[in-house]
């Protein structure tokens, strides 16, 4: 089980505008997160990796305890063991697809299962500029699958991606996640690009987002 | 006889002034490039200093700093034995600091520019800051990094006021090639004046263009 209650006061070009988010969920579960832009969505996702502090909150995921601002807990974004895929992807434009999947582990063996289930074998030795956009996206999955996550955070994972690419790469998280159970939190602004998910939907940007 | 001993006193005062501004700018310039406070500012204006000031006050105040009759001058002389003023080791202070601006601001900046995103899916991977720095920001700006060390190099290559204020005009010691320019022209010597900066124009030169066609080649590779 994994519960969430976040609260962060936002400061957007509308004014201050208060973030507050309460999310349960069974472990090995999706959630889809949507709403309009500068709702706080992806800020709700890096206060979850511990990139950002929130104001108060409690993150428990499968009994640890990664934050609870009343005891002063707060693992560092390094200890959560928490994937994250950036909306830019945020691949390191230095390495090799190969380089990149052993930065973030050392096991091999996992390194080629994840090569092997993306395609992307035969352009291990590529650097991402020599990347399409979907095996961008698809490396970037790898990328923080590698870490084996307790919690896969994706934020627009699909938004830079044609039609056709993004159909495709939907079908191939679904096996993946159906696969390997892992507990996924996935953002976007439009929640009719993720319909063939399933996994519960909450929507941020209401004065009370809860589920 | 052209005596030779100024160029090799100015190579080494430059490469070893920009191998102490590599080990301390670095952290420095990444320090400067994450968040805003005013203690931020305040040092980074201090550090940017050298850029406006004319050399001979930052020359003079180091003069002042260091003089063995006072101060720190003083301390540093009885409890290290170690006098700066008109010596090498000084001429290596004074350049470090006068050469810090070239080090540490295009480094800020290329830090800056690197998206946010990376650094922080590095620490989601669970590496530290520091594994973080070596491994995934310096490698991302290493054309800013390659121009900052250049340009502080051929800087120290041609500091004359503050290196002839706190190190004056030893042979041998603290007569670098830019003083010795100076010294030879005012004994009429114009063909050892010539000789020296052809010397510091033509390796110049060759340092700048060197930098100029590597970023072009890097840019068409990677960014930074």
């Amino acid at each position: 089980m994994i519960r969430i209650e976040l609260e962060k006061k936002l400061n957007t070009y509308q004014g201050n505008y208060p973030l507050h988010v309460l999310l349960e969920m069974e472990t090995g579960s999706l959630v889809k997160i949507s709403g309009p832009s500068g709702a706080g969505k992806t800020t709700f996702l890096k206060l979850i990796a511990g990139l950002m502090l929130p104001d108060a909150g409690r993150i428990l995921v499968d009994d640890e305890i990664w934050l609870d601002t009343s005891s002063k807990i707060n693992l560092s974004p390094q200890k959560r063991k928490c994937g994250f895929v950036f909306q830019d992807y945020a691949l390191f434009p230095n390495m090799t697809v190969q380089q990149q999947l052993e930065y973030a582990t050392k096991d091999q063996e996992l390194i080629k299962s994840l090569l092997d289930f993306g395609r992307l074998k035969p352009f291990v030795k590529h650097k991402p500029l020599q990347l399409s956009g979907g095996q961008q996206q698809r490396l970037a999955i790898l990328r923080a699958l590698a870490i084996k996550p307790k919690l896969l955070l994706m934020d627009e994972p699909f938004s830079a991606l044609d039609f056709k690419t993004k159909t495709n790469l939907i079908e191939e998280l679904q096996i993946l996640l159906d696969k390997n159970s892992i507990s996924t939190i996935i953002v976007t602004h439009n929640p009719q690009e993720l319909k063939g998910l399933p996994g519960q939907n909450l929507v941020i940007g209401e004065e009370e987002s809860e589920i | 006889m052209i005596d030779w001993s100024p160029i090799w006193l100015t190579l080494k005062l430059a490469v070893i002034s920009t191998s102490i501004l590599l080990v301390l700018g670095l952290p420095v310039a990444y320090w400067l490039s994450k968040g805003h406070s005013l203690i931020k500012v305040i040092l980074e204006a201090l550090f940017t200093m050298p850029l406006v000031l004319p050399p001979t006050v930052l020359g003079f105040y180091l003069l002042l700093a260091f003089s063995p009759q006072q101060g720190l001058g003083k301390w540093l002389l009885q409890h290290f034995n170690l006098q700066l003023v008109f010596s090498f080791e000084g001429l290596v202070l004074a350049s470090v600091i006068y050469s810090l601006p070239f080090m540490i601001s295009p480094v800020k900046s290329a830090l800056q520019q690197l998206p946010v995103s990376l650094a922080h899916a590095s620490f989601t991977m669970g590496k530290s800051e520091r594994e973080t720095f070596f491994k995934v920001l310096l490698p991302n700006i290493r054309a800013s990094l390659l121009t900052a060390t250049v340009m502080t190099f051929a800087h120290t290559l041609g500091e004359f006021g503050v290196v002839l204020m706190i190190g004056g005009n030893i042979p041998g010691l603290t007569r670098v090639a830019s003083i010795a320019i100076y010294n030879s022209v005012e004994n009429m010597d114009y063909r050892s004046a010539n000789f020296y900066s052809l010397v510091l124009f033509g390796f110049t030169f060759i340092l700048v263009v060197a930098v100029f066609i590597y970023n072009k080649y890097a840019s068409k590779n990677l960014p930074g």
